[in-house]
């Protein structure tokens, strides 16, 4: 464990990421780029048309708000139990780009139903439980910014986030069950299962482009929050 | 140890200034207000009782629970209690089974006289009341760690909504979920989840809600 430890320290995390953040930031754009200009080359659907290529902004933003909140949740956990500050600050950091990656989930997700559903909005299973992890978010910040001293704020927020966790799976099951409770809508239809190579690799790409994108905004948050936590501690020293 | 606690919260709550009878009073205006607003067609409010009743009577919950820690922690008993041999875990359970007492059973014996009044057949009553019955107590028990997380904040009560809600999706979908499938005549395995989600919920609640507290307490 010591080598984990290693990079867990601040300074050493600071000086780490300022090596690797060019690169980061540089593969993002390319990959980012390749996905969106691919996705925009593909060819029409032959039933959604155009509007298919949604999907490339789509599809990875929601695993991306999926895979923050279990990297959240990990964070949360290192935490808790070995009192880590960087792995706090690194949960906590995670939250509100979670939080947008939910939310653009949701919105392209909805911009897609309107011309394929017909509705802006339908209470489909897997909506539900997104709109369900968005609001689980929300109040992982809440009551990050209500807790004035900070590490208890850290500690209780760890507690909620790790609560989330079996709660999100019951909830994405319960709610699936709900779903079929109420048939007779036009719900949704388990595309992405057999996806066609020239959708497949634009997406691929922009998958990896948006969790890139994740890591680099994840590490600049992270840098600025250490960096702000310094500054703080510097001002109280000068006014002590 | 365990009967003096529970019995002195019991007491709080049903005596004067507690939240036991605002709890069944804020439940039954929120089912009143309903058919003022969706309309008196009995046949529309029998469709939608078992949410609209899950929903008033979680959100009827939720009203007492801010003062499941908070009140204690604010005059100083809590840190009393935590010095007891009683550990926290245990005073969460027994908090959490005084809470449940006072709120989720009296909502579940009003429920059928509101059920009633929604017009739903005999039959999803005892559904309904039964689902109630099953599924309050993962209420009070995931409420209570939100409880135990907002101790220490002042305007806890405004944020604890938006902490539970959210994990008390499934209670809400499995609850009105049996009472439809009875409406519907199907057979009912909504209640065996309820009971399942209630069970690990009242199992794993009171450890959540005691390292809440706990952290809480230690500054």
């Amino acid at each position: 464990m010591a080598s984990l430890f290693a990079y867990a320290n601040p300074k050493r995390f600071l000086d780490l990421s300022a090596a690797v953040l060019p690169w980061l930031a540089g593969a993002t754009v390319l990959t980012l780029g390749a996905g969106v200009v691919l996705g925009f080359l593909a060819p029409p659907d032959y039933q959604q048309g155009d509007t298919v290529k949604i999907m490339f902004l789509h599809v990875p933003a929601a695993w991306t708000a999926m895979m923050a909140y279990g990297l959240l949740a990990l964070c949360s956990l290192l935490g808790l139990v070995w009192r880590h500050p960087l792995s706090d600050v690194a949960a906590k950091t995670a939250a509100p780009l979670g939080a947008v990656f939910t939310a653009l989930g949701l919105i392209t997700g909805s911009l897609w139903g309107k011309p394929m559903w017909g509705a802006w909005w339908v209470w489909d299973a897997r909506l539900t439980s997104f709109l369900l992890l968005l609001l689980i978010y929300l109040g992982y910040i809440a009551l990050w910014n209500a807790i004035e001293d900070e590490v208890r704020a850290a500690r209780a927020a760890a507690i909620l986030a790790l609560v989330g966790v079996p709660n999100l799976i019951i909830i994405k099951f319960s709610v699936e069950w709900w779903s079929t409770l109420h048939q007779g809508e036009s719900l949704m239809r388990s595309d992405g299962s057999h996806v066609a190579a020239v959708f497949m690799w634009p997406l691929l790409l922009s998958g990896l482009g948006y969790t890139l994108l994740f890591f680099t905004l994840w590490t600049v948050r992270i840098r600025t929050e250490i960096l702000e936590r310094r500054a703080r501690a510097l001002l109280m020293q000068g006014a002590a | 140890m365990i009967g003096a606690l529970l019995l002195r919260d019991i007491r709080l709550a049903t005596r004067a200034g507690g939240s036991a009878a605002l709890a069944l009073a804020f439940f039954a205006a929120v089912a009143t207000l309903v058919p003022l607003g969706v309309g008196a067609d009995l046949k529309l409010l029998a469709r939608v009782a078992a949410g609209v009743l899950w929903v008033a009577a979680v959100l009827a919950a939720l009203l007492s629970l801010d003062r499941l820690f908070q009140s204690d922690f604010e005059d100083g008993s809590l840190d009393l209690i935590a010095l007891s041999p009683l550990s926290l875990e245990g005073t969460a359970a027994v908090k959490i089974a005084a809470h449940w007492l006072t709120t989720g059973l009296p909502l579940t014996l009003l429920s059928p006289v509101l059920g009633v009044m929604f017009g739903l057949p005999g039959p999803a009553i005892a559904t309904l009341a039964l689902s109630l019955l099953i599924g309050t107590p993962s209420v009070s028990a995931l409420g209570a760690i939100g409880a135990g997380l907002t101790v220490s904040i002042r305007r806890g009560g405004l944020i604890l909504p938006l902490l539970v809600l959210p994990l008390l999706a499934p209670a809400v979908i499995f609850g009105a979920g049996a009472v439809q499938a009875t409406l519907n005549g199907l057979s009912n395995g909504a209640l065996l989840l309820l009971a399942a989600f209630c069970v690990a919920a009242t199992a794993l609640g009171p450890f959540a809600a005691a390292a809440a507290v706990r952290l809480n307490l230690a500054g």
